[in-house]
């Protein structure tokens, strides 16, 4: 049986601890085992490095992503997700550090993790040889599935992703969002314990993607445990129950969306777009608000944003927007406005 | 995950084959034209065209000659092709390995799932030269059919070779320089056309270190009926090269793709 911790309250180390002390009677060993057993991450990762030629990809990093939770990367391009993503399938070697899947270490079975995994990689590697149902036919085939078991499970995929009408068609026929959908329906055809998406919606339009975000909340809601990389915002906020911000390799910052939040920035912004002038300035600067710039647009943050749109109103024809402030806010202070190109 | 491990040959490369044979048989007319076409055209054109200057070669008709010395030397292509061209764009554009290896498969399945298949095809091709050649009358007798194992092995040997070139390749442009440099001139000195008892006596021993030059000794043998010297070294060649070239291939690959 499986105890959720405290989610988000209570860390896991604090959970851990305390187990310990319940458990105190047994030998360490013991303890440990308990400890495991009841609350096991599906994948825990210590001072996890990986070293390319010429850079450090990622610079020893440590996370714990447990059952049946969602939990993202998020951070600009280049800074590591995906590289940690590879190294937790086994599909590149570590460079440093430990990492068990399913509490075994990944150097060493990676074909028994995988097993029980589901991989929906970056840029769509369908089979162009292959129809939409062949595919998955075809992929069942790599994981030596028992025949009827597969028939049961595509027919009950393809429903599930809202497929069924293009069994036969040919995957190079499909739409973008289509071919996405075909990709995690794949994903799924072992049955996997653990769904690992390298940014699922990049490149699609906003109705494919309000799709994919309802079936994988669905996924989520049977028990599925998701890892997920992405850089969107809204996606990290709808989905994930604890993300790591990541940049250059090392992790900025760690926990369920709504306290990164709370913790980094101020709960309202105004943004004032594409507006300069002294009286502007100076109604800022004696608000008291933390002021960003990023190109022709000002951001003021604040605990209490009433005043400032106040005086803000009295400037004629000044176009400003009022929200409370969310994660992307949390991301531009952690990672900087400045443009990334790869 | 060791660079260097030593492959392990698991079930997962016959799922891989599979795949392959699935694809092919989508294209079966246009395949089966080719495995047909090109030896007939060689053994009409060449056989009875040179033949007719040349009468008798190594104690039998140049066609029977040419016929046994082809259906190894097609081999060789036919696992060639498929090892670079096909292989190449199975790792590279089409990332289908990048699925698989999302599986629990491993790139040591999927590579001795590609030799299989490459080989797979050097038997078609080899059970075409062989319809033919037996409408035009020169196989020996029914000990040829023995010669389809053997050439399922020479597809072994150069499919292995073959990988190794597409793990290298940045594009296909780069198989040219395999092509002319290896394959072309095993196509022209190891005995396809001609015994190499006639070239020079450097070049024979020479010739004696390239695969092509046993496995035509064993289809020569097995097809036209030509006395059997040390099929024990031909066999041993061939599966030395085959087993080689796949380990080297394999970390090859796995340096590839697995970063």
């Amino acid at each position: 049986m499986w105890f959720p911790p405290d989610w988000p309250g209570l860390s896991h180390s604090n959970f851990n601890r305390h187990a310990i002390t319940f458990y105190n009677a047994g030998s360490m060993d013991t303890v440990e085992n308990e400890v495991m057993a009841a609350d096991a991450p599906t994948i825990r990762a210590r001072g996890l490095c990986k070293q390319f030629a010429d850079r450090k990809a990622v610079d020893g990093i440590d996370f714990d992503v447990y059952p049946g939770k969602c939990f993202g990367f998020v951070g600009p391009n280049g800074a590591g997700k995906t590289t940690t993503l590879r190294m937790a399938m086994g599909l590149t070697p570590l460079s440093g550090g430990t990492l068990t899947v399913f509490g075994q270490s990944i150097a060493d079975h990676a074909s028994a993790v995988r097993r029980r995994v589901g991989i929906v990689p970056q840029a769509d590697n369908l089979d162009p040889d292959f129809s939409v149902e062949e595919n998955l036919y075809i992929y069942a085939s790599f994981f030596a599935l028992p025949r009827a078991q597969v028939e049961a499970r595509i027919d009950a995929l393809l429903a599930f992703m809202s497929l069924g009408d293009r069994r036969r068609a040919k995957t190079t026929t499909l739409s973008g969002g289509m071919q996405r959908r075909l990709t995690i329906a794949r994903a799924l055809i072992n049955a996997p314990e653990l769904i690992v998406l390298d940014e699922p919606t990049t490149g699609l339009d906003p109705q494919a993607r309000h799709v994919i975000w309802g079936r994988l909340n669905e996924l989520k809601s049977r028990g599925k445990t998701l890892l997920l990389t992405t850089h969107y915002m809204e996606e990290a906020e709808r989905l994930c129950d604890e993300l790591i911000i990541m940049d250059h390799g090392r992790i900025l910052a760690q926990g369920p969306p709504r306290e990164l939040i709370e913790r980094h920035v101020e709960p309202e912004v105004i943004e004032v777009r594409g507006e300069e002038g002294a009286a502007l300035q100076e109604l800022v600067a004696s608000s008291g608000c933390r002021q960003e710039r990023m190109d022709t647009s000002l951001y003021c943050y604040s605990r209490d944003a009433a005043p400032l749109i106040e005086s803000l109103k009295g400037l004629h024809g000044l176009k400003f927007v009022h929200r409370p402030t969310g994660l992307e806010d949390v991301f531009l202070r952690l990672t900087g406005r400045e443009l990334r190109d790869q | 995950m060791n660079l260097w491990r030593l492959p392990r040959l698991r079930a997962g490369a016959l799922a891989v084959w599979r795949r392959n044979i699935l694809v092919w048989r989508k294209l079966f007319v246009p395949a089966l034209l080719m495995n047909f076409g090109e030896p007939v055209l060689y053994l009409l054109g060449l056989g009875f065209g040179l033949g007719h200057f040349v009468g008798d070669m190594s104690g039998m008709p140049y066609l029977a000659f040419l016929a046994s010395g082809i259906i190894a030397s097609s081999a060789m292509t036919t696992a060639s092709f498929e090892g670079m061209y096909s292989v190449f764009t199975r790792m590279v554009p089409q990332k289908t390995y990048e699925a698989i290896l999302a599986t629990p498969l491993e790139v040591d399945d999927i590579l001795a799932g590609e030799m299989l298949w490459c080989a797979t095809k050097s038997l078609f091709s080899g059970i075409a030269i062989l319809a033919v050649a037996t409408l035009l009358g020169v196989v020996a007798g029914w000990q040829a059919l023995w010669v389809l194992p053997v050439v399922f092995l020479i597809g072994l040997c150069f499919a292995g070779p073959a990988m190794i070139m597409s793990s290298l390749a940045s594009n296909y442009d780069f198989f040219n320089y395999y092509f002319v440099l290896v394959i072309t001139p095993m196509f022209i000195l190891c005995g396809v056309f001609y015994p190499i008892s006639t070239l020079p006596a450097v070049a024979q021993g020479a010739v004696q270190l390239l695969p092509l030059t046993h496995a035509v000794m064993l289809t020569r043998s097995l097809v036209a009926g030509a006395e059997l010297t040390q099929p024990v070294l031909h066999i041993t060649v061939l599966a030395v090269y085959a087993a080689i070239s796949y380990y080297i291939a394999v970390i090859l690959v796995r340096r590839k793709l697995l970063v």
